[in-house]
């Protein structure tokens, strides 16, 4: 039973979705401060490279994910000043940085007399639970035979609402991306609030980038990320702005990249479609999910942060 | 009742600001003891606003001492100047729209635990409401309350901070005049405390009311301070102003000519799509001023929309000097001889990134000579933009820079100067003097009554009540899209519009 299509299916979709968890809740977290990044695939590469070799380094995957969050932070950190200090465009400092990220995490791949290329991973994230429970009839793949990372992308949903909607640093991060002007007469520090969860969002990111080449493709190959950190943005105004429905608008994408796998094994007549037209099966879903949910007056109540890409200047008159 | 020996609650000393080259605040001393209602009062641009801010916290000085309760202080940022128990309620209200009530009192507030509690802060909003005879209900989001309502929520911000200080910016501008006496009342209980406030504004008669001592800024610089009690009226006035005020008079003059302007029935949606104007009649005659008077946004925004052809009536009629337009987009209003001043005068009324020359013929350029069959000519826009800046007293052009470079009130004769030009038959005007420095009011003031003793019929629709009052024949009150009442200018007050402006029917027949 737990070899049928359907839940080998759904546990691949979670398989997929997982990296995208990671780098919708944190363009989620970003973008609640205000600040629209557009620099989420080149995050996603740039934490991918860097946790990748550090595992390849040390053989600790514990060591890779520190260094794919350290990497992502730090990267994202370009945009955090380019976009809060100096207040240029953040679409255009957003897609530079995707732009770079992309470029850095391809060289770094290629670089040095023993490039990474090709090179598999010298550890990786396997099921934590072999047998026992993992093996019960339909929950036990379900829900028991992930690895560790499903899991904290669960917690991680789970945490960042919870942060959002029952902290205080989580209403000043709502207020700042709602009106800064008003957010700093009450007292928050307008800047810091952006930073801090600009480089949050880009440790969220580099993580969810580092689970490619350390979980899914256990190997370094050049971009191993396809272009998930263009729809985690997407995913982002799917899940309208909340990180609880980030989780299923990702697992749905997961479903979605995963179909045409599943519809190849299904034999005639499904074999028959051609791959690369299933293959545009999850960039098609987004662009009718952004249609149907954007159009007309249900835009309105998406619950997009009002100051989203705006540069706040605190004595503008 | 004043000690002049005891502490000073707040002592500025010296302060300097500039923004762009413009000297906002020129060597300004203010002293504020604990406990009074202190009136800031100045014409707009004085700088009153800027000081504020600076006391806020807002702005940073540029030069100056700051002393709060004898000690000096250096503010970054408003969360050091609520810190200090300095808070201000702006002009323009800093709440954040999507947030409740509660979760607004709550933002930034540093002695709240890192969990928020929702049930807590509710009941603290409410207990804190009743306290100070603010109610407001406090799991209400910010955008689904009344200006009047989102004011209190401010002052509550303020005192759930435990304020020693409260700068009020101009507060009664959004309020009725039975809302201003209610706010007045809080402001008491307040200074009973032993709270001090600031109380920003232009009306001499609320100043004269409520404060113990009165402060006049001028130009940026600090004027004068004496006590309210032994302040008269026409002397502030003249502090104010610096001279003497010539107020325009009307002509009084009952004979009315053709309606040129006829309303009947109009229903023009709102923003969200829910009705604003619901079902309006009225008509403007050749040669008289009709008021507007309503607290903003009771649907005089979508009212003129709907009447210049900016935004499609669901139903009704307006017509035009005999010629129905309801169907008709602006051009055609513009052919049957309307113009209009909008409230936003950069951006809807005049092209900021244009010259002045250019948006002098931004009207009258399909036509000679400005046009020469589809070709432009620029020499004409040219020439004709300079006899208009000379004929209308437009003061700071620079010929080949764009316009947005000029002041509010240059701004306002030059967009007057575009439409009366025109010759029109109608005119709407929405808050025309708005920020504006009395001479130019004077200018404005002056023109709208010379369009009226040319014959145009003149649509006047302004927060102003004091400019109702002054210029126009008749006046009709807005509240919630219906019109509430009509008056003539020999029957109304500023009282008996503020019980109309409220929603209050009048019950005495005109």
């Amino acid at each position: 039973m737990n070899d049928s299509q359907l839940i080998l299916t759904i546990v691949a979709a979670v398989g997929l979705g997982t990296p995208l968890i990671f780098a919708t809740v944190g363009e989620i977290i970003t973008e609640r401060a205000g600040i629209l990044n557009l620099g989420v695939q080149g995050t996603m590469l740039v934490g991918a490279v860097a946790g990748f070799w550090a595992t390849f380094q040390s053989g600790s995957l514990t060591l890779g994910i520190v260094a794919s969050l350290l990497a992502g932070a730090a990267f994202s950190l370009i945009h955090a000043f380019a976009s809060i200090t100096l207040r240029v465009s953040q679409i255009v400092s957003g897609l530079a940085l995707t732009i770079f990220g992309t470029g850095l995490a391809s060289f770094l791949g290629k670089a040095g007399s023993d490039p990474l290329v090709g090179e598999p991973a010298r550890d990786q994230f396997d099921s934590i639970i072999s047998g026992g429970i993992a093996d019960w009839p339909i929950i036990g793949p379900l829900v028991f035979g992930h690895d560790i990372l499903v899991y904290v992308a669960w917690i991680a949903a789970g945490a960042a609402s919870y942060y959002l909607f029952r902290t205080r640093m989580g209403l000043s991060l709502r207020a700042v991306g709602e009106d800064p002007a008003s957010a700093e007469s009450a007292g928050v520090n307008v800047a810091w609030v952006r930073y801090v969860h600009v480089m949050a969002g880009g440790a969220l990111a580099g993580l969810g980038g580092a689970y490619y080449p350390l979980a899914l493709v256990p190997t370094w190959q050049d971009n191993p990320i396809g272009a998930a950190g263009w729809i985690a943005i997407a995913l982002v105004i799917l899940a309208s702005w909340r990180p609880w429905r980030a989780l299923f608008a990702a697992y749905l994408f997961g479903a979605a990249a995963r179909i045409q796998f599943t519809l190849q094994t299904l034999g005639e007549p499904w074999s028959n479609i051609p791959a690369t037209i299933l293959a545009m099966i999850p960039f098609v879903l987004a662009i009718i999910a952004m249609i149907a949910l954007t159009s007309g007056k249900r835009a309105r109540f998406l619950g997009a942060p009002a100051a989203l890409g705006i540069p706040y200047f605190r004595e503008q008159r | 009742m004043s000690d002049s020996t005891e502490t000073l609650t707040v002592d500025l000393r010296d302060i300097h600001k500039q923004f762009y080259g413009v000297k906002a605040n020129e060597g300004v001393n203010f002293q504020l003891r604990p406990g009074e209602v202190h009136a800031l009062l100045g014409e707009n641009g004085a700088g009153k606003s800027t000081l504020c801010s600076i006391l806020a916290g807002l702005y940073r000085p540029d030069a100056g001492e700051m002393i709060i309760e004898g000690e000096p202080v250096v503010f970054k940022s408003p969360k050091d100047a609520l810190a200090a128990g300095i808070g201000m309620v702006y002009q323009h209200f800093r709440l954040v729209p999507n947030l409740t009530v509660a979760e607004n009192l709550a933002l930034g507030h540093h002695n709240l635990g890192v969990m928020v509690d929702q049930k807590d802060l509710q009941r603290d909003a409410t207990q804190l409401g009743e306290r100070y005879g603010l109610p407001v209900d406090p799991t209400a989001r910010i955008w689904q309350l009344s200006v009047g309502e989102q004011q209190r929520v401010e002052i509550l911000k303020l005192l759930y901070r435990d304020a020693k200080v409260l700068i009020l910016d101009e507060p009664t501008a959004v309020l009725t005049p039975q809302e201003s006496q209610s706010l007045f009342s809080t402001m008491r209980q307040l200074t009973d405390e032993g709270r001090s406030v600031i109380f920003v504004s232009h009306k001499l008669h609320e100043v004269k009311q409520v404060s113990d001592r009165v402060s006049v800024m001028r130009q940026g610089q600090m004027v004068g301070e004496i006590d309210t009690a032994d302040a008269e009226p026409k002397d502030l006035a003249r502090m104010m102003v610096g001279r003497d005020l010539e107020l325009p008079t009307r002509a009084e003059d009952d004979s009315t000519g053709q309606p040129m302007l006829v309303v009947r029935d109009l229903r023009v949606p709102g923003d969200r799509g829910l009705e604003s104007v619901k079902g309006v009649s009225f008509e403007v005659r050749s040669g008289e001023v009709v008021g507007v008077a309503g607290v903003s946004g009771n649907g005089q925004r979508e009212l003129a929309y709907g009447l210049v052809g900016l935004r499609r009536p669901t139903s009704g009629s307006v017509t035009l000097d005999g010629v129905d337009v309801t169907e008709e987009n602006v051009l055609e209003h513009i052919r049957q001889g309307l113009a209009y001043i909008p409230q936003n005068r950069l951006g809807m009324g005049l092209s900021p990134g244009l010259t002045t020359e250019d948006n002098l013929g931004l009207k009258a350029f399909r036509e000679a000579p400005y046009s020469k069959g589809r070709q432009l000519v620029p020499a004409a826009f040219k020439s004709r933009g300079k006899d208009l800046i000379e004929q209308y007293d437009i003061r700071g052009v620079v010929p080949g820079l764009p316009i947005r470079l000029l002041s509010g009130g240059n701004l306002q004769k030059a967009l007057l100067a575009r439409e009366v030009e025109m010759q029109p038959k109608i005119l709407i005007a929405r808050s025309p003097t708005r920020g504006l420095d009395v001479g130019a009011t004077e200018a404005v003031r002056n023109s709208i009554l010379r369009e009226r003793s040319r014959g145009t019929g003149v649509l006047l629709m302004s927060e102003d009540l004091d400019e109702l009052l002054a210029l126009s024949d008749r006046l009709i009150v807005l509240y919630e899209g219906e019109i509430v009442g009509e008056l003539t200018a020999r029957m109304a007050t500023a009282e008996r519009l503020g019980l109309l402006m409220a929603g209050q029917r009048d019950e005495v027949a005109p």
